[in-house]
């Protein structure tokens, strides 16, 4: 594997290695010393053009406890700020022997363009409303063990409902993609302003109407309420927003027996999610934080396990 | 590749009576299986292990404790290939102050088991560990050598050694192919 840009260039022996890698760096995990020797004397740059905590930290603690050398870079501190381009940001960067970047960046596309300019690998950690590979594939991981382990047979036929502000979304797009790879079965739901354009081609299931779905998904993944990129009315009230979409306490009380909740934080309680929900036993959200350290192990052993070729 | 013909060394009867007296040295140089803990090395080492592990239950009568450890993310020679695909690592019980027997199929330049003692040494501290490999074929690259050894092979450098177990290879087996031209 040469980057990580999009969920869709993962054919299904991918992904299925990279869960099943991601397995084994879970039980390392619980181990008292967490550290393998794996990626030695590799370098690995995290450069976040946004605020980020997982994520980014996630990353960090993925590199470190492979033992490579992990750095972090924030917008704010970097030569960005004194107005050096992008490109010669990473040029600088690349030519002091970086093995592995890892972005994230505002624009959507800047991290696949950015994958041109490098000798390094390049990781996706979410550009703009585009993509976020690394989600897609630690909710795969979530569910997979939660739906009882095993390969991609884990999730033929399932049913998995993402729901909200998938507008803003770029976790909704990977998942979309890693899932058709899957065989799941997904259905978008989400009021017609918080809908992205061309979803009709995305080929899923799409409905403004939470209640459809609610007792027939396998997995209902909620998804924050970007406020910090709306610059509109895109609903009248957060109350009316949280009565329609949310899964409040009713909802919950509706699933399906077993059905698993998800939510890629940062959680907005009382709006998209009632803390009955986040908090219940069925709910993966904090799999999904240790998921993150797991999956991201992975796709850095992925890309940097092996020689270059 | 070069064109290559396998040639059977060792058919199962002999890995059968290999493995059967393998089992009787581990006992008997440990005194017993109590504080037995065999790790297999995926993959043929996971099944040679379940094997001695049968052959110790109809000698002694108890059950000894397997598991499996995976050393890829422990090897020096990562960058050397393309991406391995990592194994499973199970340990049965806590390894401290226990007797440890590592289980490999083919005993080669010793770099897997050096990387075996590496990852070992992260799950816990065994009293002692041994070695117990099926065949010894040379070429040691390392001060590693194995204390049960099923047969010792002289066999080229080059030449590809492989033991095919019924689990995963329908049948058992050893051969030697060494590459041609």
């Amino acid at each position: 594997m040469r980057h990580l840009l999009s969920a869709a260039d993962l054919s299904l022996a991918e992904v299925t290695s990279i869960l099943d890698t991601a397995d084994e760096m879970h039980t390392i995990q619980q181990r008292q010393i967490k550290k393998l020797p794996t990626l030695r004397g590799r370098t690995v740059i995290n450069m976040f053009f946004e605020d980020s905590t997982r994520t980014r930290t996630s990353f960090e603690l993925a590199g470190k406890w492979m033992s490579a050398d992990t750095i972090n870079i924030s917008a704010k501190g970097s030569s960005t700020s004194k107005g050096e381009s992008l490109r010669d940001t990473m040029l600088t960067l690349d030519a002091m022997g970086t093995d592995c970047f890892v972005i994230r960046h505002g624009s959507s596309g800047a991290v696949a363009q950015a994958a041109g300019w490098v000798r390094a690998h390049v990781v996706n950690a979410g550009d703009g409303t585009h993509e976020h590979p690394t989600q897609a594939l630690l909710d795969a991981f979530a569910m997979r063990r939660h739906l009882g382990g095993g390969g991609a047979e884990a999730f033929a036929g399932k049913k998995i409902a993402i729901v909200g502000d998938l507008l803003h979304s770029r976790v909704v797009r990977s998942n979309v993609l890693l899932q058709r790879t899957l065989g799941s079965e997904v259905t978008l739901v989400a009021p017609p302003t918080l809908l992205p354009t061309g979803v009709d081609e995305w080929g899923v299931a799409v409905t403004n109407d939470f209640d459809e779905v609610i007792h027939t998904a396998d997995v209902v993944m909620m998804l924050r309420v970007q406020r910090e990129r709306m610059y509109g009315g895109f609903f009248p009230t957060e109350r009316e927003y949280a009565e329609l979409y949310g899964l409040t306490p009713e909802r919950l009380a509706r699933l399906k027996p077993g059905a698993a909740i998800c939510h890629p934080g940062p959680m907005n309680r009382g709006l998209e999610i009632s803390s009955e929900a986040a908090d219940a036993a069925n709910s993966l959200i904090l799999e999904q934080v240790t998921a993150g350290v797991s999956v991201r192990m992975s796709v850095l052993y992925h890309l940097l396990g092996g020689s270059s070729e | 590749m070069t064109n290559s013909t396998a040639r059977i060394v060792w058919d199962g009867h002999q890995i059968a009576r290999a493995i059967a007296r393998m089992a009787h040295q581990i006992v008997e140089v440990n005194a017993g299986s109590a504080d037995l803990v065999l790790l297999g090395i995926p993959t043929r080492g996971v099944l040679l292990a379940r094997r001695l592990a049968d052959a110790i239950r109809s000698i002694e009568n108890t059950e000894v404790a397997i598991g499996e450890l995976d050393v890829t993310m422990y090897r020096d020679d990562l960058r050397r290939q393309p991406t391995r695909a990592v194994g499973r690592t199970a340990i049965p019980r806590p390894l401290d102050d226990q007797t440890v027997v590592l289980v490999d199929d083919v005993l080669f330049t010793g770099r897997t088991i050096a990387a075996a003692l590496d990852a070992l040494k992260e799950v816990g501290r065994p009293r002692s560990v041994q070695l117990a490999v099926l065949i010894d074929r040379g070429h040691r690259e390392l001060p590693i050598q194995a204390d049960h050894v099923g047969r010792q092979l002289q066999a080229p450098a080059e030449a590809r050694v492989n033991v095919k177990l019924t689990e995963i290879d329908d049948h058992d087996a050893v051969t030697i192919s060494v590459p041609e031209g």
